[in-house]
């Protein structure tokens, strides 16, 4: 296996919800290589989302290792961890979460006011991220004039615009319908094969899954199965 | 540093930027406040006007001298020996042919209705002499002529004229013993002399049977002078009497009405303030929770909570100075220059004064605005900075 | 009334903000209740001032002396049942700031002329055999400490001793309250004996400041007053005679207009609350819209759904507006004990129900909109939004 991005050593995540004491994930292990294509599966509950937030450090684990990117995620304060997401995840959700006063262009540059990048420079990188996504032309169209399936391409461009070592995406299909989500898994597929971008995607579609090069199922808190469908990396 | 500070503007610009799609909520804060700091500068400005208007009256090198133990003009007494005395004394300035210059008055009031209610108004009536402009170089006639000795006639002050309409050149008033006419108006600069009458002194001190004065005004031969007066009138055994300088008298006759309104108008501001404060926490907590998935989305992305604590605050104290500023504005627009009238209970008498907005009451306004904009901005942002990102993604 | 747990869950549906807006609401209301005791206070004097008293100054001003011999004169006036003399004595207790009035008057005569006034007897019985002695206000003699006995130095603000002395020594020989507590700001004052102060100050003596005579019959008030100063018309002493009504409302529109003040104060109050509240019950609607749908399928009608947000508006700024009168009823008395002129300051019930009203009102105006919103709700619609 080539070299890893993910690294889950005996990961524990429990949460308290009144006065019970919930276990998510018990004692996983996980890795995943660069240039990887994984997507997370399983029933509701099943604990993919929380295991997602882990690896895109949002969330903390109860105990274990997790190392991202070369970074232990489990000992970052929430300052740290704010500042590591910022060099090294792009999120995708569900719901696109675009900034609804915002343009396209402007959503897209967003995670870029946190680096030092020009005003010039911002604006040739959003342009770039757009037209990875195919959406050059909607540039300067509030999120409320956009198709669902628009509104999730201009949210891939604004995770891909930082230029991230992994993309973050949880049900990035689940509000779209089969063809527009059809044309956003391919745009991901080409994402991960052209462009290199590992990525992590949770989802509960099968069709969503099969887009992925190596699908995980998750079961109660625990990975039941790892199926390698191609070898990672491997490309073309 | 740099990136935290960009950080900042970054997410206080995309908010600022939301503020017109929570147009509604937002206004809550501006009209809020701009209800809170236009009570509270109209107020103060009224109380600014009536102190600067006593205030304003007489000047340092004048002294006013009045019976000993009289806090004010109509309840003092100097009878005619003590006034030759007193204006013979060292210390006022003599003119060129060696006559002190010093002015005893009479000072009573009669009643004036207004045009619109019968009720009658205690207006002052000073008799004075024809060449008081001797001692008082300030006044000067602005309409008609100055009153001649001997005759019952009238000068009307500028504040006067304006607030009772009847008091008009040609017309009479009824000062002592029947009707006298009006034959001028004269101004003063502003000052509390402008709600006056002013006659002839002996021919009021006649028409009412009066044998004292109320008051000596005298001009002080130079800066030392006041104390050698002052000195000079209080070691003399003849005389029961007080030298005050004139600024200082006028000034104190302003105290009670001043404190009165002053405190009425805190006591308002701080409870208003207090209701502007609920409603800027309300705007606030709206503003975070309309935007919790786009914070908690921010988050994700990478920006620190403190960019996050102080957006929130940013925007609060912008739209608390935008209320101050609305507020500030129609309290300067509606009510600077306004002029009333009421009774200065420590003079008994009727005193015109406009409300004055400065440029520090507005200020004062402004910080008012700010705190309450920052208390109201502080919780809402320290709930936006705690809020669980993962949470509040899975909410939306 | 099946209903109200419904309309009441709901408006706490978010707590905090309900309770923000509440919080304002109430901070209108107390400001409301002590704006208008203030207000009130003001307006006492007209409403203790009795149709039965008139009041007989100089033509000129209050401030013109008069005759003692008036008093006689006016007493043979017909309709005239009783005449008291008082004078207006300006002295200074300590320092300025310690105001209240003190007036010399004939203590016989005076205290006929105001039942008002609560005095014990053995009180006025030393009032009436000392020369020296005064009777002040209860709430005077606890805010200076006063007990009987005590000697009262006051400074002559206008009328020095014969021997020019500055300072008259006054015996407090009586302590009275007012019948009714609501116009003890009408009576905060100081009566000493008009015989002893002509007698003893240095000039104007034989003179008195004003006139009270109390008519039998006060619809003969008007003629008795013309009747009055006609008496002394073109006389060096002219007259002007009021009913005591009158002359306190006119004493009042003096001091400008304290009530236009205050209302306008209380205008720009309800003008911000009424935009706070009106926004709070917007928002609480909009983020309802599914629930409001839901009741809709259930089967309420358009109006009911509107007669929800009405009434949750209506249950918002009443019960808010009770919790500002009730901490305005507790605070206004300790106010007015500390402030001089104001004592007896209360919450009253047309106050009250004032506010009530005010209250319903300021309901209505900020439901409307919102419960409209509710009312003209597309079932389809607000469902199927996200």
């Amino acid at each position: 296996m080539a070299e890893s991005v993910v690294s889950l050593r005996g990961v524990n995540k429990s949460y308290t919800r009144g006065k019970q004491s919930v276990d998510v994930l018990q004692n996983l292990d996980l890795e995943i290589a660069k240039g990887d294509f994984c997507a997370l599966m399983g029933p509701s509950g099943s604990g993919k989302t929380t295991l997602l937030n882990l690896i895109g450090g949002l969330d903390r684990p109860s105990g274990g290792a997790i190392t991202v990117a070369g970074a232990r995620l489990d000992q970052m304060s929430s300052g740290k961890l704010a500042q590591w997401r910022a060099n090294h995840v792009g999120f995708v959700f569900q719901f696109y979460n675009l900034l609804p006063v915002l343009t396209a262009e402007r959503n897209v540059e967003v995670p870029l006011l946190l680096t030092n990048l020009s005003k010039g420079e911002r604006a040739k990188r959003v342009h770039i991220a757009l037209d990875v996504v195919g959406l050059a032309e909607r540039a300067r169209h509030k999120p409320s004039e956009l198709s669902g399936g628009q509104a999730q391409r201009v949210a891939i461009a604004r995770a891909l615009v930082a230029d991230p070592t992994l993309l973050v995406c949880d049900e990035p299909t689940g509000d779209l319908d089969r063809k527009t989500a059809d044309e956003i898994l391919n745009l991901l597929q080409v994402l991960n094969r052209k462009h290199g971008k590992t990525i992590v995607m949770v989802t509960h579609d099968p069709k969503a899954a099969d887009h992925a090069s190596h699908v995980l199922h998750l079961d109660k808190g625990v990975l039941v199965e790892a199926q390698a469908k191609r070898v990672a990396g491997s490309a073309a | 540093m740099a990136n935290s500070i960009q950080q900042i503007a970054a997410v206080t610009a995309m908010n600022l930027r939301s503020v017109p799609a929570r147009l509604g909520t937002s206004m809550v804060i501006v009209v809020g406040i701009a209800g809170v700091v236009g009570v509270m500068v109209a107020l103060f400005a009224m109380a600014e006007g009536f102190r600067s208007t006593l205030a304003g009256t007489g000047r340092a090198d004048r002294a006013i001298v009045l019976r000993g133990g009289s806090n004010d003009e109509l309840g003092s007494v100097v009878f005619r020996e003590q006034a030759q005395i007193l204006m013979d004394a060292a210390g006022v300035r003599r003119d060129a042919d060696g006559k002190p210059l010093a002015l005893p008055e009479i000072y009573m009031l009669t009643d004036v209705p207004k045009d619109d209610s019968p009720g009658p108004n205690n207006v002052v009536v000073r008799g004075t002499a024809a060449d008081v402009f001797k001692l008082r170089p300030e006044a000067r006639i602005v309409a008609g002529r100055m009153f001649q000795p001997g005759v019952r006639e009238v000068v009307v002050g500028k504040g006067a004229a304006a607030q009772f309409p009847r008091l008009a050149v040609g017309a009479t008033v009824d000062v002592r013993d029947g009707p006298w006419t009006i034959v001028g108006v004269f101004e003063t600069g502003g000052d509390v002399h402008e709600s006056e009458l002013w006659v002839d002194q002996e021919t009021l001190r006649l028409a009412s049977r009066r044998n004292a004065y109320n008051s000596v005004t005298v001009q002080l031969d130079g800066d030392a002078a006041f104390q050698t007066f002052k000195d000079a009138i209080t070691a003399d055994p003849r005389l029961t009497l007080q030298v005050q300088r004139e600024p200082d008298y006028y000034a104190s006759r302003s105290k009670a009405l001043n404190d009165l309104i002053t405190i009425l108008g805190y006591t308002v501001a701080v409870i208003m303030g207090i209701g502007a404060l609920f409603g800027a926490l309300n705007t606030m907590y709206a503003a975070v929770a309309t935007r919790t998935v786009e914070i908690a989305t921010l988050r994700a992305i990478g920006f620190g909570a403190a960019p996050v604590v102080l957006s929130v605050l940013i925007e609060a104290l912008l739209l608390a100075l935008a209320g101050s500023v609305v507020g500030g504005a129609a309290a300067y627009v509606f009510f600077n220059g306004y002029t009333v009238n009421t009774l200065n209970f420590q003079t008994f008498s009727q005193v015109a004064f406009a409300f004055r907005v400065t440029p520090g009451l507005l200020v004062q306004g402004a910080v008012w605005a700010c705190a309450i904009g920052a208390l109201g901005g502080l919780f809402p942002a320290v709930r936006a900075a705690r809020l669980p990102v993962v949470e509040a993604l899975r909410a939306a | 009334m099946k209903y109200l747990p419904l309309v009441w869950a709901a408006l706490w549906r978010r707590k905090p903000r309900t309770i923000y807006t509440m919080l304002s609401v109430a901070v209108a209301f107390l400001l409301y209740a002590l704006l208008t005791a203030v207000n009130q206070a003001f307006n006492a004097g007209i409403e203790v001032s009795g149709a039965d008293r008139l009041i007989t100054t100089g033509r000129y001003s209050i401030t013109q002396v008069l005759p003692l011999g008036y008093l006689q004169q006016i007493r043979n006036v017909p309709g005239v049942e009783t005449v008291t003399v008082s004078s207006w004595f300006g002295g200074v207790y300590q320092e300025e700031k310690n105001f209240f009035p003190q007036f010399p008057v004939e203590p016989e005569t005076y205290l006929a002329i105001y039942p008002e006034i609560l005095l014990p007897p053995e009180q006025k019985q030393a009032f009436l055999n000392t020369r020296t002695g005064c009777i002040v206000a209860k709430s005077l003699a606890d805010r200076f400490g006063w007990k009987l006995g005590d000697k009262i130095p006051l400074q002559a603000g206008i009328w020095p001793l014969k021997d020019g002395g500055n300072t008259w020594t006054l015996d407090l020989v009586g302590i009275f309250d007012t019948a009714d507590p609501a116009t003890r700001s009408q009576f905060e004052m100081l009566l000493m004996r008009h015989d002893f102060f002509d007698e003893a100050r240095q000039f104007a003596n034989g003179y008195g400041g004003w006139y009270i005579a109390k008519v039998k019959d006060p619809a003969q008030s008007a003629q008795i007053a013309q009747a009055i100063d006609k008496l002394f018309a073109n006389s060096p002493g002219e007259t002007r005679t009021d009913t005591e009504k009158a002359f306190n409302q006119s004493f009042l529109k003096q001091m400008g207009d304290i009530g236009l003040i205050i209302s306008s104060i209380l205008g720009a109050v309800f003008f911000t609350l009424l935009f706070l509240t009106g926004n709070t019950m917007m928002q609480s609607v909009r983020e309802r819209v599914p629930e409001l749908a839901v009741l809709k399928t259930i089967g309420f009608s358009d109006n009911q759904v509107l007669g929800f947000v009405l009434a949750e508006s209506a249950l918002l700024c009443v019960v808010a507006a009770m919790v500002g009168l009730a901490i305005g009823s507790v605070l206004l008395p300790g106010i007015g004990q500390k402030l001089p002129g104001f004592s007896g300051m209360e919450l009253t019930l047309p106050a009250f129900g004032m506010a009530v009203l005010l209250a319903f009102a300021l309901a209505v105006v900020v439901g409307i909109l919102p419960g409209w919103r509710a009312k003209r709700l597309d079932i389809v619609n607000a469902l199927s939004g996200h």
